[in-house]
């Protein structure tokens, strides 16, 4: 197969915005909540061109979410705005509480999510939101890795009758090779085919595994990519058959390593029996350094380098058992 | 709306206090002295106030009422089944293994329009219902039943501040006032008082009433002011345990089934006051 060089498209957040004033323009209903975010959230076109479809709540992000559930009960189709490391902690009860349990179709989305904020520190990250999010009920998880699957889940998102959580980074982000062109929420979308080695990843590190599977097609090593953009509900046939056609797998994750994507795979590897070389790669249970996402992403492996060296790594020490 | 006479709805809420009682002492479990000071309050407001029947329920323009307090959801299921929402008998299963009466406001029993309970919750969801209100240019009402207790919680002052804000004027708050909370009274764990005063700063009306008086409460809902861009709060002053006297007025009634000779007694005193009537 070969691995084209990937051209740059915008950040997820501009496409998210875009996307939004498409549907509101056919839908009054549409309704955006922010919490003083609308400048980070690349809101401000939309406000101008629907004032009455957005709502400011200040500083102030469990009122956002219960305002949020309380508008979507009354028949609005919510987007609740707000930067993902403020969201998904400050205000989880009400997540857990005013949407997921009592059902309200609000798509919740943390915007300068992961390490976006990198220098900032980690009180502006949210490397926890995808491991709290996963252990509620009623709730799905969708990480898009770039435009077209940013696109597809607002998408989905809108149209749906239960609750979303949608993690948005900062930077421009590749487009991503579509062999399939298909998008659905629950079933991973592979970007490239491969069969010595497959990195399941998410959001903003899908590029870079993508870039690791050129690396190492180089040493005519053959990866396979797989965006797992929902993680939950997970598309647990995705995994297990991956794992069948590859010799190791590599979760990718711009997450901690406890209670992602990987632990997730890992869980349902082990209980369906299957047993390969696994590694989860994210961020690791430590203070974060300081950098930026990308100064960070090569500190924690997750550059394209970090990872073809993982993928080696994984595959020599199988070698060596053999 | 059938009209009912002051003296109807005194004598629901002596029943609505037996069967509260019943319930929870079938359940062996339930919080009885916060259902049984804000009954009253939901006597008025299900049986005066709200446009809501089962019949509308799943109309967009039906009022709504939250129960942020959500621990008295007792009181709020006998009120329910009196209006038709479910068969009261339901309520044998109260708190049982699979029921649906579970020990907190859900949506899986009709008549409920959030999953409340955690406390602070009520206020931010009622705001975004009158917000909605508001968008849609329509008529219906958004009420709220937050405890004393519960105002410690930020969010609330998140929510009182945006009401105000947006001059929701459709969302009304009723504060069951009753001083106890599960550690004590109210000014002894964290003082939230003087309430009025924190509320008019933020911009609320603030009304005050007997908030176990099916007369004054049913005065005060009518005083709440129209189009004055304002929301309302109205502060119910309230008994913990009222009506039944040993169980008024003591933290220890916050949850707490009473024995058979207290519930026999409680319910020869609720009988006498219901002799009052007849």
């Amino acid at each position: 197969m070969i691995l084209n060089k990937l051209s740059i498209g915008k950040a997820n957040l501009e496409e998210f915005s875009a996307t939004l004033i498409e549907l509101a323009e056919k839908d009054r209903d549409i309704i955006v909540v922010t919490s003083d975010s609308r400048g980070s959230g690349k809101l401000e076109p939309f406000a101008q061109k629907f004032p009455g479809q957005i709502v400011e709540v200040g500083i102030a992000e469990q009122n956002l979410v219960g305002v949020a559930a309380g508008l979507a009960s009354a028949g609005k189709k919510v987007f609740a705005v707000s930067p993902a490391c403020f969201l998904t902690a400050r205000s989880l009860e009400q997540i857990k509480n005013d949407v997921a349990y009592s059902n309200q179709p609000v798509t919740l989305v943390g915007i300068s999510a992961g390490v976006s904020y990198g220098p900032l520190g980690s009180t502006h990250h949210s490397l926890h939101d995808v491991s709290v999010l996963r252990a509620i009920h009623n709730i799905n998880i969708v990480v898009p890795a770039d435009n077209f699957e940013t696109r597809e889940a607002v998408i989905a998102a809108s149209e749906s009758k239960t609750p979303f959580y949608l993690k948005f980074g900062k930077k421009a982000l590749p487009v991503l090779p579509r062999p399939d062109q298909k998008f659905e929420i629950g079933k991973a979308s592979v970007i490239c085919t491969g069969t010595d080695i497959v990195f399941i990843a998410a959001g903003e590190t899908v590029a870079p595994a993508y870039e690791a599977a050129r690396l190492l097609a180089e040493k005519n090593i053959s990866a396979m990519v797989i965006s797992m953009h929902t993680i939950k509900p997970l598309d647990k046939e995705a995994v297990c058959s991956a794992a069948k056609k590859c010799r190791a797998i590599i979760t990718v994750e711009e997450n901690s390593i406890y209670g992602g994507l990987g632990e997730a795979c890992a869980s349902l590897l082990m209980q369906e029996g299957i047993k390969l070389p696994f590694k989860i790669m994210g961020f690791p249970d430590e203070a974060t350094v300081t950098g930026s996402q990308t100064e960070l992403f090569t500190h924690y492996g997750l550059s394209d380098k970090g990872l073809a060296d993982a993928a080696l790594q994984i595959l020599n020490s199988d070698y060596e058992k053999r | 709306m059938k009209r009912f006479t002051d003296k109807d709805l005194q004598i629901k809420s002596i029943l609505y206090r037996k069967a509260l009682l019943k319930y929870i002492k079938t359940a062996n479990a339930g919080h009885t002295g916060g259902s049984l000071s804000c009954v009253d309050i939901l006597n008025v407001l299900y049986n005066d106030v709200l446009n809501v029947t089962s019949e509308n329920f799943s109309d967009n323009n039906r009022d709504r009422y939250i129960q942020s307090k959500g621990h008295s959801v007792e009181a709020l299921y006998v009120v329910l089944a009196d209006k038709g929402f479910f068969p009261e008998s339901d309520l044998n299963t109260l708190c049982k293994y699979q029921s649906v009466y579970i020990g907190h406001p859900t949506r899986k029993v009709k008549g409920i329009e959030f999953n409340t309970g955690a406390l602070g919750h009520g206020l931010p969801i009622s705001a975004g219902i009158a917000l909605a209100g508001k968008i849609d240019n329509a008529s219906f009402r958004v009420f709220t039943l937050i405890g004393d207790g519960e105002l410690a919680e930020g969010s609330n002052w998140e929510a009182v501040m945006m009401s105000a804000h947006y001059k929701l004027d459709n969302l009304t708050a009723i504060l069951d006032n009753n001083t106890l909370q599960i550690s004590g009274r109210n000014k002894d764990v964290c003082n939230p008082y003087p309430i009025d005063e924190k509320f008019k700063a933020f911009g609320w009306n603030v009304l005050t009433t007997d908030g176990n008086s099916i007369v004054q409460l049913r005065k005060i809902f009518k005083e709440i002011p129209v189009g004055n861009a304002k929301p309302t709060l109205i502060i119910a002053k309230t008994i913990k345990g009222y009506g039944v006297s040993f169980m008024e007025d003591q933290k220890k009634w916050h949850h707490g089934v009473p024995t058979d000779e207290q519930y026999k007694l409680a319910l020869e005193e609720l009988d006498q006051e219901l002799k009052k009537y007849k």
